[in-house]
C-alpha cells in the first residue's frame, strides 16, 4: 500500500520524468509573477501570499506565462467561458441584491472566484460528478443546471428541489461533509469498473476553512487509502468567515496532500486557464485509475462571507483592493483583447446580454412557488409512516 | 434595558474578570464577537489567549476544551449555530458527560456549551434546529435554557460555575429584541424553574423562545394561564412543575422541537405517573411536527403558534 501511494505522488501527466519535490507533488512550479507578489507583499498575512509555487497561465495584467507542465492550447473557447464568468458575476450580484430586498433569506456570494468555479466545471466529463459546498454557483450555471433552484433554497421555498443530481449533488451547508460523500462515490465507480479504470471521477469543492474538519481530512485519507478516482478542489479564498487562513493551516493548503500520500497542487484561482489545465490533469489521472489529487486554487472571497456579514470587522480595505487587481473577470478580458479573439462590441453585446439575464432573475423568483408542508411531510422518508401521516392531517385540520 | 445577546455579554465579560481561569474558544468569537455579536469586545478586553478564535472544527474545540480542563481551565464553547455542534457530538457524549463517572469523581467537567437554538429568524437548512432532547437523554449533561435577558446574564454565569458540563442554549430569535433590565442578583439557581406568570386555570410549561410564546398566549386567551418557564432542562425542577400543575390541575407543554421523545415526552410521562390524581385533564403537548425544521418560509406553520397554544387549552379545559 505504502509502495502504491508513493507512486501515485508523481503525477506524470506527460509520461515525463518530474522532479521529485513531494510539496509540490512531483510538479515544480514557476513562483508567483514580480506583478502579483510586488501587490501583496505589504499587507501581512491575512492575504496567505507565502511566495509558494503556484500554477498561473495567465498573469493578473492579462500577460501569458508558459508553464513547464501545463498549457492551454484551445484559446478559443475562452470567449465562451469568459461569458460564463460574466454571466455568474450579473447572477451573483442579482441575488446579493434581491437578498437585500428581502426577496432572498441570505445569499452567499461567489464574487471574485468566478475563474475557479468556471475553470473546474469546464474541466469536467459527461460522467463526472460534482459536489459543492453552499457558494458554487458558478460551477451550476456553467454546467446549465437551472439557476432557480438556487434562488428557491436561498429564498427558503423548499429544501432543495434539486434537478441534475447526476451531474451536480445539491448544495451542502455542513462544512466539509460532502468531501466525504464525494469519496464514496468515486469509491463506487472505482467498484463498478470492476478493475479497469473507472474513467469518470468526483470533483469535490470544500473551502480553506474546511481543511480543519475531521471530515475533510478522513476523506483524505479514505480517498488515499482507496486509491480513489476523486479530485478535492479546495477554494483558497483566504478567509473562513472572520477567520484568515492562516489560522488554520501553518503550511500552504495544497501541501496538506503530502502527509496523506496523493499529489498536491496551488492553481492561481483567478487564472481560469491555469485552473482548467490542472483540473483537467487531476481529472484525467484519477479517471485512468491513478487516484485522488487536491488542488488548491488561490483565490480572493471578494464580497462578505454572506449577506449577514460584515468583512469591515476582520479585514482591510486595503487587502480587498489588493486583491481586486487580481480580478479574474479583468484578466481575462484583457487577454482576449489583446489577441483580438474580442473586441469592444463583442463586450458590449456581451453586457446587453447580462443585463437581459439580470432581469430574468430577477422575474424568476417572482415565480418561485413555496413547497407545500403536506410535501415536507411527504418526503422524510421514501416510505411514509403511519404516525407522519396523522401528523400531515392534523396539520391540514389546524390550517381548516 | 439591554438585549439578550448584550445579557450573556456582559455575564461572560464578569466571569472572565472573576477567574483567570475562564476561557472562551469557538470559531469567529474573537475578533468578529462572534456571529451574533455575543462575544463582542471580549477578545479585546482579555486578549486572544483567553478569547480564542479556533480552527473550524467542532470536534476539536470540544475535545481540545477536555484537556484545557484536565489542566485546571474552566472553558466556555460557542458552538456557532445548532446544526454544527453534531461534529462535536461525539466528545460531548462519549467524553465530556461520563470524565467525571469515568474517573470516580476525580476529574470534574467544568464546560460550558453555548448553543444559539431554534426557529424563527428565517435561516437556511441546519440554522434552526432545538437538539435539546438529545442532550437531556445523555446521563452527565446538564441542560439550561435562558427565555430572557435578566436570566441569561445569571445563568451564564451560574453555568460557568458549575462543576458539570452545562450545556446552554440560547434563544437566538430573542437576541437581539429589547429584553428588559438585568436583576440586580440572580432570580434563582441554575436549575430553578420559574413562573414566569401565575394563572389559576391550566399551566403552560415552556423554555428558551416558546416562554414569550406562552406569555403572548396566555395574555390573549380567556382564561387564567400560568406560564412556567421551565430554565433547567436536565436537570427538571419537578417540585416547581408539580406545584404549579397541582394548582390548575391542567398541563400543556409547548417545545418547538420535533413532537417524538421531546422533553415533553418526558415531563408528560412524569405528571402523568406522579400527579395523575391531581389533575382534570391529560397533559397536552404543541410541538414542531416530526419532520427535519422547514425551510424559511413555511417555519410559521411548523413553529407552535398563539392560535395553536389556544386551541389546546380550548381543548384541556373542555376536558
Ligand atoms: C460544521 C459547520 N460548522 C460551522 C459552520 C458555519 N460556517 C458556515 S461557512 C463557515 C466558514 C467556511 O469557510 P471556508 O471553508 O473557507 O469556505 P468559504 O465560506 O470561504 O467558501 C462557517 C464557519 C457550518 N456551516 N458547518
Ligand atoms: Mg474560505
Amino acid at each position: 500500500m505504502c509502495q502504491a501511494a508513493a507512486q501515485v505522488i508523481r503525477p506524470d501527466a506527460r509520461g515525463r520524468a518530474l522532479d521529485d519535490d513531494p510539496s509540490t507533488g512531483g510538479v515544480s512550479f514557476r513562483p508567483l509573477s514580480a506583478a502579483d507578489a510586488g501587490g501583496a507583499s505589504s499587507l501581512g498575512p491575512a492575504l496567505g501570499d507565502d511566495g509558494g509555487p503556484m500554477v498561473q497561465l495567465l498573469d493578473a495584467s492579462g500577460r501569458r506565462w508558459p508553464d513547464e507542465h501545463f498549457d492551454f492550447p484551445d484559446v478559443d473557447v475562452l470567449p465562451n467561458w469568459l461569458r460564463d464568468m460574466v454571466l455568474a458575476r450579473r447572477f451573483d450580484s442579482e441575488a446579493t441584491a434581491l437578498q437585500r430586498h428581502g426577496e432572498l433569506a441570505l445569499w452567499p456570494p461567489c464574487l471574485g472566484q468566478e475563474a475557479a468555479q468556471v475553470g473546474a466545471a469546464r474541466a469536467l466529463g459527461d460522467r463526472d460528478v460534482a459536489f459543492p459546498s453552499y457558494r458554487e454557483h458558478a460551477v451550476v450555471l456553467t454546467l446549465g443546471l437551472p439557476y432557480r433552484q438556487l434562488l428557491a433554497l436561498f429564498r427558503g421555498c423548499d429544501g432543495g428541489a434539486w434537478e441534475g443530481l447526476d451531474r451536480v449533488r445539491n448544495y451542502q451547508m455542513i462544512i466539509g461533509a460532502q468531501t466525504l460523500h464525494a469519496t464514496g462515490y468515486a469509491m463506487g465507480m472505482q467498484l463498478d469498473a470492476a478493475g479497469s479504470p473507472p474513467d469518470a471521477a468526483t470533483l469535490v469543492f470544500h473551502g480553506d476553512g474546511a481543511t480543519s474538519q475531521g471530515d475533510v481530512n478522513e476523506a483524505y485519507l479514505f480517498a488515499a487509502s482507496r486509491n480513489a478516482p476523486v479530485v478535492f478542489f479546495c477554494q483558497n479564498n483566504q478567509w473562513a468567515i472572520s477567520e484568515p487562513v492562516t489560522l488554520q493551516s501553518r503550511t500552504p493548503l495544497h501541501r496538506r496532500a503530502d502527509g496523506f500520500g496523493f499529489p498536491g497542487i496551488r492553481v492561481d484561482g483567478n487564472d481560469v486557464l491555469a485552473v482548467h489545465a490542472v483540473t483537467t490533469w487531476a481529472l484525467e489521472r484519477a479517471r485512468r485509475g491513478e487516484g485522488p489529487a487536491l488542488i488548491e486554487a488561490y483565490t480572493y472571497r471578494m464580497g462578505a462571507h454572506t449577506t449577514s456579514d460584515d468583512p469591515t470587522k476582520y479585514r482591510t480595505d486595503d487587502e480587498s483592493r489588493a486583491w481586486a487587481d487580481r480580478d479574474p473577470i479583468d484578466r481575462l478580458a484583457t487577454y482576449l483583447k489583446a489577441e483580438d479573439l474580442i473586441d469592444d462590441a463583442w463586450l458590449a453585446g456581451l453586457d446587453a446580454e447580462a443585463r437581459d439575464f439580470g432581469a430574468d432573475v430577477r422575474a424568476a423568483v417572482a415565480d418561485l412557488r413555496d413547497a407545500t408542508m403536506a410535501s415536507l411531510f411527504d418526503n422524510v422518508y421514501a416510505e411514509i409512516t403511519d404516525e407522519l401521516r396523522a401528523q400531515r392531517r392534523e396539520h391540514e385540520g389546524e390550517l381548516a | 434595558m439591554t438585549t439578550l445577546a448584550r445579557a450573556i455579554n456582559s455575564g461572560l465579560h464578569r466571569a472572565l474578570e472573576a477567574d483567570p481561569k475562564v476561557l472562551l474558544t469557538g470559531e469567529d468569537i474573537g475578533r468578529l464577537g462572534g456571529v451574533f455579536r455575543v462575544t463582542e469586545g471580549l477578545q479585546e478586553a482579555f486578549g486572544e489567549d483567553r478569547v480564542i478564535d479556533a480552527p473550524l472544527a467542532e470536534s476539536g474545540i470540544v475535545g481540545t476544551a477536555i484537556g484545557l480542563i484536565m489542566r485546571g481551565y474552566r472553558v466556555v464553547v460557542e458552538i456557532q449555530f445548532d446544526g454544527f455542534v453534531y461534529p462535536a457530538f461525539d466528545q460531548i457524549v462519549t467524553q465530556a458527560a461520563r470524565l467525571n463517572y469515568r474517573t470516580a469523581g476525580r476529574q470534574g467537567v467544568p464546560m460550558v456549551i453555548r448553543i444559539p437554538f431554534g426557529g424563527g429568524i428565517g435561516a437556511i437548512e441546519h440554522h434552526s434546529e432545538s437538539p435539546e432532547a438529545y442532550f437531556c437523554h445523555t446521563p452527565g449533561l446538564k441542560v439550561v435554557a435562558p427565555s430572557n435577558a435578566s436570566d441569561a446574564h445569571w445563568m451564564i454565569q451560574q453555568a460557568i460555575a458549575s462543576p458539570d458540563p452545562v450545556i446552554f442554549l440560547e434563544p437566538k430569535r430573542r437576541y437581539h429584541a429589547a429584553g428588559g433590565d438585568i436583576d440586580d442578583e440572580a432570580a434563582a439557581g441554575l436549575h430553578d424553574a420559574r413562573i414566569a406568570k401565575s394563572g389559576a386555570d391550566a399551566t403552560l410549561i415552556a423554555w428558551g423562545p416558546s416562554v414569550l410564546t406562552c406569555l403572548e398566549a396566555a395574555k390573549a386567551s380567556e382564561y387564567d394561564l400560568e406560564v412556567l418557564d421551565l430554565r433547567s432542562l436536565s436537570p427538571v425542577d419537578w417540585p416547581s412543575v408539580y406545584a404549579s400543575v397541582a394548582r390548575t390541575r391542567r398541563a400543556i407543554v409547548v417545545q418547538e422541537a420535533p413532537r417524538t421523545l421531546g422533553l415533553g415526552s418526558e415531563l408528560a410521562a412524569r405528571l402523568h405517573e406522579d400527579l395523575f390524581y391531581d389533575m382534570e385533564a391529560p397533559v397536552l403537548r404543541v410541538t414542531g411536527y416530526d419532520i427535519p425544521y422547514p425551510p424559511a418560509r413555511l417555519e410559521r406553520e411548523y413553529l407552535p403558534s398563539v392560535d395553536r397554544i389556544l386551541d389546546a387549552v380550548d381543548r384541556s379545559l373542555s376536558a
